[in-house]
């Protein structure tokens, strides 16, 4: 009968502690690669993921260029803003042609020349065939101050000495639209972005106290919330833009819009950071925190927010296209923004008529920038809200 | 149940009373009262001014009394049908307002009907053909709804219209008609001119609609019972049928709450740029004139609509779906 072998009891001697550093590999040996992805940090991850989303990843690009183009307009405007052409009111859109005759001389366009349709008291301009005018690039054009402090007149592309280059055509007062959109960028984008400041703001702030506070607090933000969600959104917009006093200078008037549109958009954020709260405000790591003491708008800041901010971010991204929708349809309907201050729904704002649809239809031609500006914010955003959460 | 719905009728009170408020606030923000600055008009304009009148109008509305009393009288006179007095058209404004406001319900109902018709079809294809060719044209198309401001959608289709079939669609009746009692004959000449505003109105709405329904039924296909039925050998028509359509069909009714404001508000521009004879136009220009009780009546009737359109939609809701009937909320 073999004797069950009992363990022996470990002496000191034959237990072994290795002097060696501990190795957290030793178990499964992790390529450089493998190491770089399971390693990467929250926002890396974030970052990858949104990459995989093509058509968001060429939203954020085309969003990306149109911004860019606001910081130098008055270089890649051909015209200034204000620069009318009394001999070409409604002037038709001129074509960039490269062959004459079957030649290539370069980009050209051909001169207009003008003839009033007595019919329909109309001016009719139509290419003048023999008389290709060449395109200069990086040229002396227009003066401007550029960003209201330095005098220069340089411009990426100019007309012909003496000719003219309206790609878009120009409005009632001779002024050529392609600037005039270029400039329009500059209002019209920015308007979404300090709406979204103020609204991001307000929701974090207001959605940050009802979740964090609960009880009566909550129960009057949601009230709130409430009421203002039950008013249709442009008709009153419209009466607080209506009510900004006509003695504001535009700028003013400009700034009141922004706030408006902002007033009234905090609210799907506010409810997502309450619910949000809600929820973490349980968590024992938030016990944690106030038991060592910590301040309300610290723990709401630096415990709770961090928490889902990406998510907010996703979700304030796909509001801003709401916001540059609600400016131009109130600049359009003439009592939002009102010129000197141009912005796409300003310059809608002379294509009211069917008239203007029928014998002027480039007037109409701001609305293209309006909807791939929507366009791409939206599937931007998409593309954010689907990286927001990168672990699942 | 009837103890939910006296429940929700109740809480109509101080929504409708907290939206009095903001309006009545909104309506005081211009400086000066609109008595003075429409007297100071007419004057500018060499009219002379009936003095008699404008003392009675100015005794009647309360405008030399402090705010709340002339908010209490502005209230008050609206519970029996007294909206003020339209400075601009010089007569009281249930008399200006004629049958705007009827005209505006019905227009909103017929976009939210052929919101319904449009999206409910599409909606399903989207989400039971996830990632095919057809859901991405249908979804870019969608997303164009959403993108294209429907003042312009609304100026391009008036000028097809009228290219194509030779219409001049400016009001939403043929002229004979206007301010003539109802008859079948003039329901029938509405409901002829109604289709363009009700497409480009609804065309934002219906994008949206699309979108939401398509994740939720999307949410909804996932679902163990679906795979349980799928399992069991049901066929993948009386899967959809069964279960998954009959959830989107309440998601149907409780999305009116978003989509209502939506419509409404779509419904104002594209009807300025339409020249409808709803609350549009003159919801415009009396704002523009700070012509303040009008103004003030529309906003006030626009947002009782939305918060009327949400009960509505909150008690079929009730009566549609044990789940909220049971538990006494609505469950979002």
């Amino acid at each position: 009968m073999s004797t069950l072998e009992l363990p022996r009891k470990a002496s000191e001697g034959d237990h072994f502690v290795s002097t060696e550093p501990f190795d957290p590999g030793s178990a499964m040996r992790l390529t450089p690669e493998q190491e770089r992805f399971y390693l990467a940090s929250q926002w890396k991850l974030m970052w990858w993921k949104f990459l995989r989303h093509r058509v968001a990843v060429v939203s954020g690009v085309i969003l990306l260029l149109m911004y860019g183009s606001t910081v130098v307009t008055e270089f890649l405007a051909p015209y200034n803003l204000h620069s009318r052409h009394t001999d070409f009111i409604y002037a038709s859109p001129q074509r960039v042609h490269l062959f004459h005759d079957g030649h290539f001389i370069g980009p050209f366009v051909y001169a207009q020349t003008k003839r009033l349709d007595m019919t329909n008291l109309r001016r009719i301009y139509t290419p003048d065939r023999s008389e290709p005018r060449r395109l200069r690039f990086f040229c002396a054009g227009d003066p401007y101050r550029f960003w209201g402090l330095v005098d220069m007149s340089f411009h990426f592309v100019c007309p012909a000495q003496n000719g003219t280059l309206f790609l878009l055509g120009t409005d009632r007062l001779g002024r050529d639209m392609l600037s005039r959109i270029l400039y329009g960028a500059r209002i019209s984008l920015t308007i979404g972005l300090i709406g979204i400041a103020l609204s991001f703001t307000l929701g974090l702030v207001i959605g940050g106290i009802a979740g964090y506070y609960g009880g009566w607090v909550d129960m009057t933000v949601q009230r709130l919330i409430e009421i203002i969600r039950s008013f249709p959104e442009l008709p009153l917009w419209m009466a607080l833009s209506a009510v900004l006093p006509v003695t504001w200078s535009p700028i003013l008037i400009y700034f009141g819009i922004t706030a408006i549109l902002a007033l009234l958009d905090w609210t799907g954020l506010a409810r997502a950071v309450r619910s949000k709260l809600l929820a973490l405000r349980e968590e024992d790591y938030t016990t944690a925190a106030r038991l060592m003491g910590a301040k309300p708008a610290r723990i709401i800041g630096r415990h709770l927010l961090p928490g889902f901010m990406s998510h907010l971010i996703a979700s304030a991204t796909l509001s801003i296209p709401g916001m540059i929708l609600g400016e131009t349809a109130l600049s359009f309907l003439g009592i939002g923004l009102r010129p000197p201050i141009t912005s796409w729904g300003v310059l809608l704002n002379d294509a009211q008529n069917i008239n203007v649809v029928a014998l002027y239809p480039w007037l109409m031609l701001p609305v293209v920038p309006v909807i791939v500006v929507i366009l791409a914010f939206n599937f931007f955003g998409d593309g954010l809200r689907d990286a927001a959460d990168p672990y699942r | 149940m009837l103890q939910y719905i006296g429940k929700r009728l109740l809480m109509m009170i101080p929504t409708l009373f907290a939206i009095s408020l903001i309006v009545f606030t909104i309506i005081q923000l211009p400086p000066g009262n609109y008595l003075e600055s429409y007297i100071a008009e007419l004057e500018a304009q060499g009219e002379s001014v009936d003095q008699q009148k404008v003392a009675f109008l100015r005794e009647y509305y309360g405008l030399d009394k402090p705010l709340p009393e002339q908010y209490v009288r502005w209230v008050g006179g609206m519970l029996h049908g007294d909206f003020g007095y339209s400075f601009e058209f010089n007569m009281p404004v249930t008399k200006v307002i004629g049958d705007r406001m009827l005209l505006t319900i019905i227009v909103s109902f017929a976009t939210i009907l052929f919101t319904w018709a449009i999206a409910f079809p599409i909606g399903i294809y989207s989400a039971t053909h996830q990632y095919s060719w057809g859901d991405y044209g249908l979804s870019l198309l969608g997303f164009l709804g959403i993108a294209i401001p429907n003042f312009m959608l609304a100026l391009v289709m008036m000028y097809v219209a009228n290219v194509l079939f030779g219409t001049t669609i400016g009001g939403l009746m043929d002229p004979q008609y206007i301010g003539q009692p109802w008859t079948w004959a003039k329901i029938k000449s509405v409901l002829e001119h109604s289709w363009i505003p009700v497409i480009v109105i609804g065309a934002s709405g219906t994008a949206g609609m699309i979108r939401r329904l398509r994740a939720n039924l999307l949410d909804e296909l996932q679902k163990q019972y679906v795979v349980t039925a799928r399992a069991k050998g049901l066929p993948p028509r009386k899967v959809l049928r069964k279960y998954p359509l009959r959830m989107a069909l309440n998601f149907f009714i409780s999305d009116i709450g978003s989509l209502l404001p939506h419509i409404i508000s779509g419904a104002e521009i594209t009807a300025i740029v339409l020249s409808l004879p709803t609350t549009g136009p003159m919801l415009l220009n009396a704002l523009k004139s700070q012509d303040m009780y009008l103004a003030g009546t529309f906003l006030m009737f626009l947002a009782a609509l939305i918060v009327i359109g949400v009960l509505i939609s909150d008690l079929a809701l009730v009566a549609l779906d044990p789940r909220i009937r049971l538990s006494g909320g609505v469950a979002r």
